[in-house]
């Protein structure tokens, strides 16, 4: 068995931050005011990821892979995590005692997620699936007196659970049928409905179990509800960095999916069929967490622009998006969780005003609503076109021109963010200094909404990464 | 770089910008407006190298090209020709005119009126000199959010309604133009204006994509059965906004034709010609009727912008060289009158707080300057001889005549329409009864400086139009000569089938890691 140890670097610096947080866990309550530095450490991971953009390699018996696409996406992981981090730091509905349990379980998740992305072996894929889902499932019923929370909870266990009963299931027929779980030589087989039915439904079925992480038609039910019962901060993190894992994956096993593959039009349509049941349900919201669910089941459309083009293109196109979204609804959830002092729910109203209250605020809620439906000059509207350019290239006319029509329907639920927090005056019977939102950590929110900004200019940089991430993706020898 | 050495379009449309973040560090409303007044200025003289321009070619000029995601072959490139200087100069010298119209006009959140103000110009010298496609597509959305915001804060009791629905309309037709983009690229390779006017596209390609680029630049310009966000957005925003609405968003929408349709896709221009001259004539009769019921002023102007705009539209699709010179003149005109009539609406609501003509009549014994310059602008508007809007009218009737004399005929009505309506406001303000006006001010010297110099650019290119059609002329030439010899391939080519669609490839991909 090969291990080298330089090219496990990310993964050891997040198992040593999580075993600091376990020995916070069992310690004395003074040590914990050490938590407040987890968001500067998890910051340093990016850096520790970008170090170890040179190393590349397979090990654990070829189960598990280095090279630029799981960098890259690790190095996103650790950003991600470091948001989140600083935006839970004050969460109001957790109880003061399980601080340092619901940092562990974020990180836990964290590093299944980066386990994830470099996974090229179905049972690896599974378990770093697993890993990355059991925090979670402790994580989203973590919030006090809240009964929602706890049918949230439920919720995700069960159906989750369902969908990895089916992706095991799944499994089995591809080990059945071709003996092997490995993705590099899973590329070599047959994979068509005439010659090898049963491995088709099995990579179905284990497919259907990354749409479960993504929020995919037809696996998205659970996505708005449990959204709407999480605490607004764990929101954030289950709306973003799960997504990248399950990106991370696909973009992988894409390199299954010939375009000759009954496979992929299956998806294709799934992709077109979730941006418009996204964006058509998100219509009628109220609650903004909701509301960002079904967008969120809408973005997951999006991605698969990417995914289906297959080309070296679509697969970069797909990674910076899956970055770019993850920046810009971090960027939303930070302005709802500052907005949210009291951890209650936010509903459109409460936006009322919100320019007066909080010019600053109003400004990243307006950049990154403006960039989530694709509005020039933001991140979202440069990660969009590379998709919709990759599905084009490869002869997808039909999935594009949804697409776009789907930016149409889109913009109306994201400018009525922005109508709210500029146009609406703050309800008059309340006195505006209650309302005046304090601004501790704006900083950090203006600093996304200039990277979407800035990315959205200068796309470059970041694109010549995930281009070596999409370039990289041909598994194994 | 250029020529000249001096990046000047990139200063036309980063000053601007950069100008905005300096809003932040200000406090007091006077400076604020001071400021922005002073950026205008130099903005204005930014533009001066501009007069370089070379009248001889039919090239881009001052031309700046860098890299800028090469992965997709995108550039960083801007440039002006003929068509696009002229709406340049336009842009710049509206910026310290519409500063001045608000002087008094915006009483809130002042430094977000004049941040939103000059976003939009930066976009707008964008929009008009991007010779990259995406750069283009860039600031044709970008510059949507100001002129949103314009409309949404600082606008009329309907302000709601107007701003949301002239986002969705602008932006959802445009959706469909993104599509078409991405398809250019597709089968080019590139993102390059002066590039893809360069390569043949199949007649089947060229049908689509004219579709989806026309229903965004038909719902810009508007044309008639696009239309229905221009009266409320009009009506709705501040003074401002709508000198920038009328002056040059809705040029956009004309220069998309001049710039793309025609020379992109000559064969299915042709093709849609006769349904776009019906569209148009039919702006023009409809347009020109309904002002003439309106009782509100500025419902009276948008629905003449209507009018107006259909003889752009008339004159590029009748493919005439009049026709085209005449409508790009007609773009700078309207640009200039219907701006400058918006701005004595506004002028006019400050004395009287009402936009109705029954509230502002009798002006003529009481505010004589007054009723000058929107006599002026009211005759420009419909086009008498010695004004401006009487060159490019003219110009654009023989270029219909021209082309067709059936065509010609429908259209004069139209022409008889503006005189009309603009007489009938133009008698009521001046001479109606009863009146309020014995307590109003004439114009103050602000309202002066800002209407003499559009008053002088009215009676000049009426009387003087040759600088300006000297300008168009080898642009237009160019562009014709362009359309009619591949319109010309096309018909040989058609016959013959279609060479292999040429893919892009990204650079080659690293080796699979071991």
């Amino acid at each position: 068995m090969i291990f080298h140890i330089e090219l496990f670097i990310p993964e050891l610096y997040l198992l040593a931050l999580i075993g600091g947080l376990f020995v916070l866990t069992v310690g004395p309550q003074s040590w914990w005011r050490f938590l407040r530095y987890l968001p500067l450490a998890a910051g340093v991971g990016i850096g520790v990821a970008a170090l170890s953009f040179q190393f590349s390699g397979l090990m654990l018996y070829g189960a598990y892979q280095v090279d630029g696409l799981s960098q890259f996406f690790k190095m996103a992981i650790f950003l991600g995590l470091a948001v989140t981090c600083l935006n839970a730091m004050n969460q109001p509905t957790l109880s003061e005692e399980k601080r340092p349990d619901y940092f562990l379980f974020l990180c836990l998740s964290a590093l299944g997620l980066m386990l994830l992305s470099s996974a090229v072996e179905l049972v690896t894929i599974f378990l770093a699936l697993e890993l990355a889902s059991y925090s979670l499932y402790a994580l989203i019923p973590l919030r006090s007196k809240e009964p929602a929370a706890a049918e949230a909870g439920i919720k995700y266990i069960l159906f989750g659970a369902v969908v990895t009963a089916l992706a095991m299931y799944g499994l089995s027929y591809i080990l059945g049928v071709h003996h092997t779980t490995y993705l590099a030589e899973l590329v070599t087989k047959t994979w068509s409905w005439s010659e090898t039915p049963a491995a088709l439904i099995g990579i179905a079925l284990f497919l259907g179990a990354l749409f479960y992480k993504l929020a995919l038609f037809p696996l998205h039910f659970w996505c708005p509800d449990v959204y709407e019962g999480a605490s607004n901060e764990t929101a954030a993190f289950v709306a973003t960095l799960p997504k990248l894992g399950a990106v991370v994956v696909l973009v992988r096993m894409s390199s299954l999916l010939d375009p000759s593959m009954e496979v992929t039009m299956l998806l294709a349509v799934l992709a077109a069929v979730s941006m418009t049941f996204g964006n058509l349900s998100a219509l009628v919201q109220n609650d903004l967490k909701r509301l960002l669910g079904y967008s969120s089941v809408s973005h997951a459309g999006y991605v698969m622009l990417g995914i289906v083009a297959g080309t070296p293109a679509g697969l970069s196109a797909a990674a910076f998006y899956a970055v770019v979204y993850l920046l810009m609804n971090l960027a939303c959830f930070w302005v709802i969780c500052r907005l949210s002092t009291d951890g209650r729910n936010l509903k459109l109203d409460d936006l009322n005003g919100l320019y007066q209250r909080s010019p600053g605020l109003a400004l990243v809620l307006a950049v990154s609503a403006f960039a989530l439906v694709g509005l020039p000059p933001t991140a979202g509207f440069m990660g969009k076109l590379f998709l919709l350019n990759s599905a084009w290239m490869e002869g997808y006319h039909w999935l594009v021109i949804i697409a776009v029509l789907n930016s149409a329907i889109a913009i109306y639920y994201y400018l009525n963010l922005v109508r709210h927090a500029y146009t609406r005056d703050a309800p008059t019977d309340v006195p505006a200094e209650a309302l005046a939102v304090p601004n501790p950590g704006l900083l950090w929110g203006g600093l996304l909404a200039a990277a979407v900004l800035w990315l959205g200019v200068a796309p470059g940089t970041l694109f010549s990464f995930a281009q070596l991430a999409g370039a990289t993706v041909g598994v194994g020898p | 770089m250029t020529e000249t050495g001096f990046p000047v379009l990139s200063a036309l449309i980063f000053f601007p910008l950069l100008a905005a973040v300096g809003l932040f560090f200000l406090r007091d409303e006077r400076t604020i407006r001071l400021y922005t007044l002073v950026v205008g200025l130099i903005e204005m003289g930014l533009a001066a190298p501009l007069f370089r321009f070379d009248l001889t070619t039919a090239n881009f000029q001052f031309v700046e090209i860098m890299p800028w995601v090469p992965a997709w072959n995108m550039n960083y490139h801007v440039g002006v020709d003929g068509i696009s200087i002229l709406m340049i100069f336009l842009t710049v010298l509206l910026l310290p005119l519409c500063v001045l119209c608000s002087w008094t006009y915006i009483g809130k959140r002042v430094k977000e009126f004049h941040f939103c103000l000059l976003l939009m110009i930066g976009a707008c010298v964008g929009i008009f000199s991007a010779l990259d496609f995406v750069l283009f597509y860039i600031f044709w959305e970008a510059m949507l959010i100001p002129m949103f915001l314009l409309i949404a804060v600082w606008g009329g009791p309907n302000k709601r309604y107007a701003s949301l629905k002239f986002f969705i309309y602008t932006l959802a037709g445009s959706t469909l133009f993104l599509a078409a983009i991405v398809a250019f690229f597709v089968n080019t390779g590139t993102f390059s204006i002066p590039e893809l006017m360069t390569h043949e596209y199949a007649f089947n390609f060229q049908f689509w994509t004219f579709l989806a680029m026309a229903l965004a630049f038909a719902i810009k310009v508007p044309m008639f059965p696009f239309h229905t966000w221009l009266p409320a957005a009009h009506v709705e925003a501040p003074t401002a906004g709508s000198v920038l609405l009328a002056s040059i968003l809705l040029k956009m929408g004309t220069y998309g034709f001049l710039r793309f349709c025609l020379p992109l896709t000559p064969a299915a221009s042709e093709y849609f010609a006769p349904l776009m001259i019906t569209i148009s004539i039919i702006s023009i009769l409809y347009g020109g009727a309904i002002a003439l019921g309106q009782r509100d002023m500025k419902k009276l102007i948008a629905y003449s912008s209507v009018a107006h705009m259909g003889f752009v539209t008339l004159g590029i699709f009748v493919f005439t060289m009049r026709g085209v010179e005449g409508a790009i003149m007609q773009m700078i005109n309207h640009g200039i009158t219907t701006g400058a009539l918006f701005m004595l609406v506004g002028a006019i609501y400050e004395r009287s707080h009402s936009r109705e003509i029954a509230d502002n009549m009798g002006l003529g014994k009481y505010l004589p300057a007054y009723m000058f310059f929107f006599g002026l602008f009211a005759i420009a508007s419909f086009g008498f001889p010695g004004t401006n809007g009487f060159v490019s009218e003219a110009l654009v009737l023989i270029g219909v005549f021209e082309a067709n004399y059936l065509l010609g005929a429908l259209t004069i009505p139209g022409v008889m329409l503006a005189a009309a309506y603009m007489l009938r406001l133009g008698l009521k303000l001046a001479w109606g009864q009863p009146s309020q006006a014995a307590n109003w001010k004439d114009l103050n010297t602000r309202e002066w400086v800002y209407l003499a110099p559009l008053a002088v650019l009215v009676l000049y290119l009426g009387l003087m139009p040759t600088l300006a059609l000297k300008t168009i002329n080898p642009s237009v030439v160019h562009l014709l000569n362009q359309y009619e010899t591949r319109k010309a391939l096309h018909m040989e080519s058609s016959l013959q089938p279609e060479p292999p669609a040429q893919i892009v490839q990204l650079p080659a991909t690293r080796g699979t890691d071991q």
